[in-house]
């Protein structure tokens, strides 16, 4: 046996490898679970082609008016695809406790010597690369069902969007992953709950300037907002990142205040549940 | 590190209580009452544990035991008192204190279709063993418990009860711990299985600097793997010492051969540990 005193500290390096173990540790879930992947993949490639035949429907029933109808298939064809990428980080990183809770693992992983921030940090990681292969997987479905023009898109710049905008995704993942943990059988309800209202006010499927005035200022506080518009910036009109700064600046600032604010709140509701004695396995 | 291992000191918890808006509903309230009583899981716990002792602590189902474990383990707070383990606060330290322990608990808390091998290198990686350093140690550890190490390979789903409680004690051990919480660690084993890792927690007590904290109801395994046994009733500790000198305590001029730890028990708390059951809504809570 070790002496005392060792693997206390983790800075840097061993941060990294620390949060790593998530990730891997996720992929071999992934992997076990590969049939409901499959569901996922398939109910998605579903989901974009049939909200994307919407804009064939309104271009045979003539009420395109002028607007291109290829551009309207894009418009919904990004909708879902950003939203596909969206649900799946949001899904992995607010289900950080319920996959616990399910397992029946909660208690031996929360005793490990891993600061939370690391934790959390490594399912951001594995739900930002689960998300990225899924929705690639659903984009190079779909596509050959539409005719669209892409010779416009500035794909760096929508990288750019979705690197940035991931953080702040991560942030909202970690704020509503506090809910399994601060109710136990209803939480992870609620945050299904929650990413519901995010695909309301988002402009997901339709411009956020129709929704009603009082819910538009929901949409102003989602950055999935801001993500959408500066992917379908960059795409439908080829905007670089120059021309996308304020939808990026925008997104870091809600990075630099989801992120760490999600993770102080996470803390808060730990102690809150270690004092209550909701840290047991569940299911 | 030359601080004692464990100091436990005045511990109390309580679970449920405070106000409760849905008990105010027209269909749940009684009395108008908005306010629940909390129940007193335990009360006033102190004791130490010296190096490289096991250290028993012997009570029924709800007397506490897993409590106390859950509060050593720095997964829930104390209401009342301290806990230091090596000198640190488990509440106020407890990433370093979680360094330095590991736990076994009845329940053997897999990800249920992961390899045992898989499980394994997930949480030896979360204490900061490298996937080499585990594969290296692993099998020694299983041969240890007469556990096949090729199948380790299996998801967990696949192992028996016995195979995977096996397992949950490989995985506490492989990160050499100084501190070892064993909770019911052979609860629901077949005699073999129990033999296997009970033999295995002495053989690591004897060979390795390790100090273990055992919590069982089997007052045959506490007799023979403790150095010192307290009973805990109602969340109380009633009684502490070796046990021998437990036995002669209650002795009263009888031979202490003819006196079982079944005996002892009944004596000092003034039941059995079958009936020193707590009602199943409070074991719910904590």
């Amino acid at each position: 046996m070790a002496s005392t005193g060792q693997r206390i500290a983790l800075p840097g390096r061993a941060a990294v490898w620390l949060g790593w173990a998530f990730v891997e540790r996720q992929t071999n879930l992934w992997k076990r679970y590969w049939a409901w992947e499959l569901v996922w993949l398939v109910y998605g490639v579903v989901n974009t082609l049939a909200i994307t035949f919407i804009a064939k429907q309104v271009d045979q029933a003539g009420l395109a008016g002028g607007q291109s109808v290829s551009s309207l298939v894009l418009f919904l064809l990004l909708g879902t695809l950003v939203w596909a990428y969206l649900s799946a980080v949001l899904d992995d990183v607010s289900l950080v406790v319920t996959w616990e809770r399910w397992e029946g693992t909660i208690e031996h992983t929360l005793m490990a010597p891993v600061p939370r921030w690391v934790h959390l940090m490594g399912m951001a990681v594995f739900g930002v690369l689960h998300a990225v292969v899924r929705t690639l997987l659903i984009f190079a479905i779909a596509l050959p069902f539409f005719s669209v023009e892409l010779g416009q898109a500035n794909w760096l710049a929508a990288a750019l969007v979705i690197a940035v905008g991931s953080v702040s995704v991560a942030g909202l993942g970690i704020l509503a992953g506090v809910l399994p943990l601060i109710y136990p059988e209803r939480g992870t309800q609620m945050s299904f709950m929650l990413q519901a209202l995010i695909l309301l006010v988002s402009g997901v499927y339709y411009s956020v300037d129709v929704l009603p005035a009082w819910l538009r200022i929901f949409s102003v506080v989602s950055p999935a907002t801001y993500i959408l518009n500066g992917i379908r910036g960059a795409i439908i009109d080829g905007k670089g990142p120059a021309d996308l700064a304020g939808n990026l600046l925008t997104l870091a600032l809600f990075g630099a205040v989801l992120v760490p604010g999600g993770i102080a709140v996470f803390g808060m509701a730990e102690r809150w549940a270690k004092k209550t004695g909701q840290l047991k396995r569940q299911g | 590190m030359n601080e004692q291992p464990l100091v436990v000191s005045g511990v109390s918890k309580y679970f449920g209580g405070g106000f409760s808006a849905r008990r105010l509903l027209p269909w749940k309230g009684r009395d108008g009452a908005g306010r629940r009583e909390p129940v007193q899981v335990l009360r006033d716990v102190s004791f130490d544990v010296r190096r490289r002792e096991i250290y028993g602590v012997i009570g029924a189902n709800g007397s506490g035991k897993s409590t106390l474990i859950r509060i050593l383990s720095t997964l829930l707070l104390p209401d009342a008192g301290q806990v230091r383990a090596f000198g640190l606060d488990v509440v106020q330290d407890a990433g370093a204190v979680r360094a330095l322990i590991n736990r076994v608990s009845a329940d053997p808390s897999f990800f249920r279709n992961m390899s045992a091998l898989e499980n394994l290198l997930f949480f030896g990686r979360v204490y900061g063993l490298s996937p080499g350093d585990i594969r290296r140690k692993l099998p020694d550890i299983l041969a240890r418990l007469g556990f096949e190490f090729e199948k380790a390979r299996e998801p967990m789903s696949h192992l028996s009860r016995g195979q995977q409680q096996k397992i949950a004690v490989a995985r506490s051990f492989l990160t050499a711990p100084v501190l070892m919480l064993l909770d019911e660690p052979t609860t629901g084993l077949d005699p073999r299985s129990k033999r296997d890792v009970q033999a295995f927690i002495r053989r690591v007590q004897l060979e390795h600097d390790a100090t273990i904290v055992l919590t069982t109801h089997d007052m045959a395994e506490a007799e023979e793997l403790c150095d010192r046994i307290a009973f805990i009733a109602g969340g109380r500790i009633v009684a502490e010492g070796t046990p021998l000198a437990l036995r002669q305590r209650v002795a009263d001029g009888r031979p202490v051969e003819g006196i079982d730890m079944e005996d002892v028990f009944m004596e000092l708390t003034g039941r059995s540990i079958q009936e020193d059951e707590v009602p199943a809504e409070v074991m719910a809570s904590g």
